[in-house]
């Protein structure tokens, strides 16, 4: 466990934190501590419960148990909007956008949310030029200022990809948990995804969840591995793969995922 | 002597029958289907109309024409639901509100240009006519046979849902179409089969209905009201929801109407917004 | 790409925000009845009335996409606000205005708290409920509301003291098409706002809203109460332009009625409501001679053709042709 002690340099944390439909155990106390500034990935079989930590921990799922801790603030019963005004926010797997925005209208939605300036129904949103500039830069980042106004569902989709990516930044995050972001983009255009990524500022905490160990081991500074609902175990990139244990568990429940 | 709130409930209870037999299609084909169809009473109606054609022009007996209500709606309906719904199953509530509502207008209009505005009168045989009296408190027979009814067909869903290959194809389709239709199950079929026998009840109902509540061209949308509501208070999907809410809803309606009458339907909607802000998805709803 | 121009990302939204030709056309179009029908001029104050009345929904239902059954309630409130007040109070028009505004604006911010709870199938039957719930009280609150007899005694004092409400609608078109005119610049404004985006964002994905830090019930219960502050208005006007109130006012009917306009003209789409209200009223106005059930036929059939071809209503239809044809 390469993780920092002290609760100061530790941007977000969970504590027994559990959870299950019905008889099926989805999340079994899960402690995790991501340090300030984290580059992890998140792995495991399909239906091991990544996605679903992901929405216990951004609130999207109430857990049965446990607490969410995001920078020392126990933050388990906020609403997922106070979340995310608290610096916690997260990308969808299967694409979650606004089909007939466009991504400028999007990300300065977001961004207007953000500033606290989406109320005002008597000005016109044109007018806030520090939000529509900042909306652009983000998108300019993800090199997607050339498709700024087109409309989201008539973008290709690895650029819907990089889309869901500017929203969640578009909130100035402090904490980002990034769920498969290069999901259903081919291989050859998954890496331009993950360079993005990488490119992100060394301030904001990471938390990925990839399919794809060559990207994992590449861009992940630490791997936690998660099976049935449980944290089966994590280390370093060199200690996890070379744990015959995960390669049993990953390797062979992907067979008949 | 039994006081009068015995008849008072009975009334109520056939009542409840009647919304339970116009209404259950409704609820398990909304389930199932997230479709809203506010069509449902206008194959409610046409079941009405038939019965009434059948006894009044052709002189047959009234529980022969029954099962040809069942019949004709069932068959409209499916021809609808290829036709037209069928393309809205995927579309916003919004648009299946509007094509329905368009469909109950255009149900109400042509009823009107066959039969007139008027009130069909209805002949019941001898046997569903006048009323038993249990200490006091009459009890008409055509309610009774109504009840017997309505259980009856509570009874066959139950079973039919339960115990059999199709209901088990119902039941694996509304819990999770993606996994019915991996499991080989032909889920379009289950839909339109479904929506056929749902919109057949409606048609049993509205020829049941007939006797109680009359039948004029605004059936459509008057009975669409109280179905909506069971539906919604009862819990899609739920066949035990619907009877509950049916009972809830039919005997609310009847007592309001005996003992304040100038509440008029005050009652019925003030018992489906508390039901509703309490427990959105309904009384047995899963959601 | 539809714009080579380099633009600003501010120049760009700012453009999309200015007025078009056609818009100034389609004002200046609203005055031809004074010239040109000048016995249509109270059949142009009922469709300008109408067609506020649309906007109204339009704002929660085609940009928030929030699904209303029942938007009368709200009308109602302010056909018999602002006949009880002239009654009672006194007649000065604008004064009854506000208050007609005022009262179904705090019914509307009442029950934004329910409404915004609810989404699908539960939320159209709760804005069902409430509207007959609504049409229920008026109906049996006879002292109050006259009932089903309709209400007796209006009375509306001349426009600032000079322009009384005459035979012809003369004035009555001129101060609905008015109201019209101010609050559908309110509207354009809104719906030019961060809120109006807000707006459009919860009904293009509601799920993603929290995810960006967004309260999307807050957004509701405030357009909510905006919205039926305008059906108030709306009310108000028919209310002081007929010298009447009914329960028409506040009926399904009329309910049902918008809906079918706002979907007609294009929802989503300022001149949408406006549009529909307008060919809607017309088409009845010459149809008056055939029986009302017979008018619903054909309104179902508008409606069944509309969902199965013209998803986004008329102007919808236009806007893409009008796109395919400038792309050749
Ligand atoms: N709302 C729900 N109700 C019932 N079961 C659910 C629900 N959401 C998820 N599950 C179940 O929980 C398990 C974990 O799902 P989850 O989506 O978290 O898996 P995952 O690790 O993200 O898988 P994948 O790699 O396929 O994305 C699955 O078996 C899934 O079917
Ligand atoms: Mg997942």
């Amino acid at each position: 466990m390469s993780a920092v002690d002290n609760n100061a340099g530790i941007a977000l944390a969970t504590r027994g934190l559990s959870r299950s439909f019905g008889s099926l155990v989805v999340a079994r106390d899960i402690e995790l501590n991501l340090p300030v500034g984290a580059r992890y990935a998140l792995i495991g079989p399909n239906g091991a419960g990544k996605t679903t930590l992901i929405n216990l921990m951004t609130g999207m799922l109430p857990p049965n148990q446990g607490q969410i801790i995001l920078g020392g603030e126990d933050i388990t019963a906020l609403s997922p909007q106070a979340r995310v005004k608290r610096g916690l926010a997260r990308t969808f797997q299967i694409n979650s956008l606004f089909a007939h925005l466009n991504p400028l209208e999007a990300v300065t939605l977001a961004v207007c949310e953000r500033r606290g300036i989406s109320s005002r129904f008597w000005q016109n949103v044109a007018v806030n030029k520090d939000a529509i500039e900042e909306a652009y830069e983000i998108l300019a980042k993800l090199k997607l200022g050339d498709v700024a106004y087109q409309t989201t569902r008539e973008l290709p989709y690895g650029r819907q990809r990089l889309l869901e990516i500017a929203l969640a930044l578009a909130t100035k995050p402090k904490v980002l948990l990034l769920d498969e972001p290069a999901a259903g983009v081919p291989q050859e255009e998954s890496g331009d995804i993950f360079e993005v990524v990488a490119g992100l500022s060394n301030d904001l905490t990471l938390l990925f969840i990839e399919h794809d160990m060559h990207v994992v081991f590449r861009f992940a500074t630490h791997i936690i591995v998660l099976v049935g609902g449980a944290v089966f175990t994590e280390g370093s990139p060199a200690e996890i793969s070379a744990d015959p244990g995960v390669r049993e568990v990953y390797l062979g429940k992907r067979h008949h995922g | 002597m039994l006081p009068p709130i015995f008849g008072v409930l009975f009334d109520g209870i056939a009542y409840g029958m009647l919304l339970f037999v116009l209404s259950v299609g409704l609820s398990v084909t909304l389930g199932l289907m997230n479709f809203v169809n506010l069509a449902h009473c206008a194959f409610a109606m046409l079941g009405g109309y038939v019965t009434v054609t059948l006894v009044n022009i052709f002189g047959w007996p009234f529980l022969a024409t029954l099962p040809v209500a069942f019949v004709a709606a069932a068959v409209t309906s499916v021809v609808l639901e290829r036709l037209l719904y069928r393309r809205l199953y995927r579309a916003s509530d919004l648009d299946q509100v509007l094509l329905t509502i368009g469909l109950a207008f255009i149900s109400v209009s042509v009823a009107a240009y066959i039969f007139g505005t008027i009130q069909q009168p209805i002949a019941t045989p001898a046997a569903l006519r006048g009323s038993f009296d249990f200490f006091g408190i009459g009890l008409g027979k055509y309610r009774l046979f109504l009840i017997g009814i309505a259980l009856l067909v509570t009874l066959a869903m139950v079973i039919g849902l339960e115990y059999t290959r199709f209901g088990a194809q119902v039941r694996a389709s509304v819990d999770n179409q993606r996994m019915a239709r991996g499991l080989g199950i032909d889920v379009d079929w289950t839909f339109a089969s479904t929506f056929a026998l749902g919109s057949g009840l409606a048609g049993l109902g509205g020829a049941l209905a007939i006797e109680i509540v009359g039948l004029d061209p605004n059936f459509s949308f008057t009975y669409l009201v109280y179905v909506l509501i069971v539906v919604s208070v009862g819990g899609l999907g739920s066949i035990a929801g619907s009877f509950a809410a049916a009972m809830l809803i039919g005997v609310s309606d009847i007592a309001g109407k005996y003992y304040v009458p100038e509440l008029g339907a005050f009652l019925i909607y003030l018992v489906m917004v508390v039901v509703l802000m309490w427990k959105p998805a309904g009384l047995f709803g899963k959601r | 790409m539809a714009n080579p121009t380099p633009l600003t990302p501010q120049g760009y939204l700012l453009a999309r925000t200015r007025w078009h030709p056609l818009e100034i056309l389609f004002w200046l179009a609203t005055l031809l009845p004074f010239l040109v029908f000048p016995n249509y001029l109270s059949l142009a104050s009922q469709i300008a009335i109408t067609a506020l009345f649309a906007l109204s929904l339009d704002i929660i239902l085609g940009y928030a996409g929030v699904v209303s059954l029942g938007h009368a309630a709200f009308f109602g409130i302010g056909a018999y606000s602002a006949a009880i007040f002239s009654k009672h109070v006194w007649g000065e028009p604008f004064s009854g205005l506000l208050v007609a505004a005022a009262l179904a604006g705090l019914f509307g911010y009442a029950t934004s708290f329910i409404i915004s709870r609810f989404r699908h199938l539960p939320l159209i039957m709760i804005t069902l409920g409430l509207g007959l719930l609504a049409h229920e009280v008026a109906n049996s609150a006879h002292w109050l509301t006259g009932g089903s007899d309709g209400f007796q005694g209006v009375s509306t004092e001349p426009i600032f003291g000079l322009f009384r409400f005459d035979l012809y609608g003369k004035t009555a078109y001129a101060y609905s098409l008015a109201a019209l005119f101010i609050v559908f610049l309110c509207a354009r404004r809104l719906i030019n706002s961060p809120f109006g985006l807000a707006l459009r964002g919860i009904r293009e994905n509601w799920n993603r809203m929290p995810a960006i830090g967004a309260d999307s019930r807050a957004h509701i219960r405030k357009a909510y109460t905006i919205a039926a502050v305008i059906a108030g208005i709306c009310g108000a006007l028919l209310t002081q332009t007929t010298n009447s109130a009914s329960l028409e006012s506040i009926s399904f009917q009329r309910s049902a009625d918008v809906l079918v306009m706002l979907v007609l003209g294009g929802a989503g789409r300022l001149y949408g409501g406006l549009i529909g209200a307008a060919i809607f009223m017309i088409a009845r106005d010459q149809f008056s001679g055939i029986a009302p059930q017979y008018w619903y036929f054909w309104i179902g059939i508008l409606l069944v053709t509309v969902v199965m071809l013209l998803p986004n209503g008329i102007l919808g239809g236009l806007s893409k042709l009008l796109g395919r044809w400038s792309r050749k």
